[in-house]
């Protein structure tokens, strides 16, 4: 990772300006060798406090993974090779089918609430200006507050028996459900959460893009005729494109990571397979079961996962984002 | 679509949002976090929640590793940054799509490596060992080499026949104009850090060293029903950054909608 400090010439012995030699450019005066030196130095002043980590506790431990997802290991013991035996393992686990599945349904009903509310209240907020900061303001509380703080409040208001949630539900006399105790309602509890917490940070996001959409296209469009649906669908949802397509990358990429709610809402309860996700499922076979040559493999068929469905939707967004 | 009808779907949304935050405060303060009315008012579970954990503890520990991984990734990320921007080295093309790379890998493949390898450098349940991980930010290093491109050269080049080193350079010159964005960074590195949950889960056993995110998980699995507990923790665990939040919200929501842009 260092520059290389080679190029020696016979230098030693010259003294004065006389050290710049053809190709060399203008270099200042002293001997070229020190120059040199010198020059690779500053690179290492500025690289080395960024690179040395990145290498030590990035790349070694990448490299280190894929290691030891080609063994069998229990983290004491001797690893033992088995090749590529731990990926065709996983991919024939059922656990592993489930844990995406749920990942993937996470992702299905978490996206539209975020975009469709993040896109309803931008909006909104695009129409005011008085009390518009405040508002933003508090929409974006739950985005500051960490994931944790975020799944114990829901879990306490979702509580079957004493949350608040099912207590309203009860006065409209509607029996709420089993909410995170449940096989069928863990995963949605889960999904309530995390749009509560993410909705201010879309909203931002589109806002952004929104105030960005020319009031002269807007008003144009509105001198042809063109009624409040058409200019939605036809000017400002196209000019909005690069703001929608970071949204659904960011959280596609966030979703398939999702791990601290779905852990601190329901892991060790009632529905906790039934809304085991990826993440989970790589720490529950390393730190509770020990397979940690599984483990290995399973994070990087996840993170391909991620890389594929990045790739597809940038891919994609060629077609129908207006990049401008 | 009148005026009025778009500021009462405004409170609404706003009531969405604060309602929860209210009721974790009324059920904190509520025996058993049920809440009757009148609300009660027992601080009782503030004090349980002293005694269960050591909660002071737990939060300098989570001011002081948020500020120093925010403090070494700017630092670290801005030199490097500089680097980039405005250092000719052989290599730099392919060094830099190594640092793209990194930023590529999500902590959530790197969590069973980096422990094995915190367990082989005898690091697990440590300070160090909780830190490591964020020193260095790929993420960073791309962000402030954008600001670093957009200074203009001719004011380094006019500092550099003043006789400056690049060091100084950087310092003076470039440091303060690229401000904007060292907060942005800053804000973004410190909330990561604040509400990091995985890492610290893997790598911490002892509380006196865990941070509040990782000790309110615990409070929760020992306290599983008396949520007054669980719910005072998340009241005053949310309490320091609400402080943050409400001194630098402008530049939290600017730098966020600067980024989607892009």
């Amino acid at each position: 990772m260092t520059a290389r400090t080679t190029g020696t010439r016979p230098d030693a012995g010259h003294a004065g300006p006389s050290g710049s030699g053809p190709g060399d450019g203008p270099v200042p005066a002293g001997p070229p060798r020190r120059a040199k030196v010198r020059k690779a130095a500053t690179v290492l002043l500025f690289l080395a406090p960024s690179a040395v980590p990145l290498v030590l506790f990035t790349l070694v431990p990448m490299a280190g993974s894929l290691w030891v997802s080609l063994h069998e290991w229990n983290l004491i013991g001797a690893m033992r090779w088995t090749g590529l035996g731990n990926y065709a393992g996983i991919l024939r686990d059922g656990d592993t089918w489930r844990a995406l599945g749920n990942t993937t349904l996470y992702i299905a009903g978490y996206l539209p609430l975020v975009y469709v509310g993040g896109l309803g209240l931008a909006m909104a907020l695009n129409r005011v200006t008085r009390g518009r900061d405040l508002f933003r303001a508090v929409y974006f509380l739950p985005v500051i507050t960490s994931w944790v703080v975020v799944a114990l409040i829901w879990k306490w208001l979702l509580n079957p028996s004493e949350g608040i949630v099912n207590k309203l539900l009860a006065v409209i006399g509607v029996e709420g459900p089993g909410w995170w105790t449940s096989d069928a309602w863990a995963l949605p509890s889960v999904i309530i959460a995390a749009a509560w917490k993410d909705l201010g940070f879309v909203m931002v996001i589109l806002l952004a893009g929104l105030q960005a959409v020319p009031a002269e296209a807007l008003e144009a469009a509105r001198v042809d005729g063109a009624n409040a649906w058409q200019r939605f669908r036809h000017i400002t949802l196209p000019l909005l494109s690069p703001s929608t397509a970071f949204v659904l990358v960011i959280s596609c990429i966030s979703g398939f990571q999702v791990f601290d709610q779905v852990y601190v809402m329901t892991s060790g309860g009632p529905a906790a397979a039934a809304s085991e996700v990826m993440v989970e499922r790589v720490y529950d076979l390393t730190f509770r079961y020990g397979r940690v040559g599984d483990a290995s493999a399973l994070s990087w068929v996840l993170f391909l996962v991620i890389l594929l469905v990045t790739v597809v939707q940038v891919r994609l967004q060629r077609r129908w984002v207006n990049y401008g | 679509m009148g005026n009025r009808l778009v500021y009462a779907a405004l409170v609404l949304a706003g009531l969405v949002m604060l309602a929860p935050f209210g009721w974790t405060v009324l059920a904190s303060l509520s025996p058993g976090g049920v809440v009757e009315w009148p609300p009660g008012g027992s601080l009782g579970a503030y004090g349980e929640l002293l005694r269960a954990m050591p909660f002071w503890r737990i939060l300098v520990n989570s001011v002081v590793v948020a500020a120093l991984s925010t403090g070494l990734q700017v630092g670290t990320s801005a030199l490097a940054a500089y680097g980039f921007a405005r250092l000719e080295f052989p290599g730099k093309e392919a060094i830099f799509v190594v640092y793209l790379a990194t930023l590529m890998i999500p902590m959530q493949v790197l969590v069973v490596p980096l422990f094995i390898e915190m367990r082989s450098l005898d690091l697990v349940d440590t300070y160090a060992g909780l830190l490591a991980p964020t020193i260095a930010s790929g993420f960073g290093v791309y962000f402030l080499r954008q600001a670093v491109r957009q200074v203009p050269r001719e004011l380094d080049e006019a500092a550099v026949i003043d006789g400056a080193g690049h060091l100084r350079v950087f310092a003076s010159v470039v440091l303060p104009l690229v401000r904007p964005a060292l907060a942005t960074f800053a804000i973004f590195s410190f909330m990561a850090s604040w509400n990091a949950f995985l890492w610290p889960l893997v790598i911490l056993r002892s509380p006196e060293f865990m941070t509040l995110p990782l000790g309110l998980a615990n409070l929760h699995g020992q306290f599983t029903t008396e949520w007054d507990v669980v719910m005072a923790g998340s009241v005053v665990s949310v309490l320091p950054i609400l402080a943050v939040y409400v001194l630098a919200q402008r530049h939290v929501i600017a730098g966020v909608a600067r980024t989607g842009l892009k």
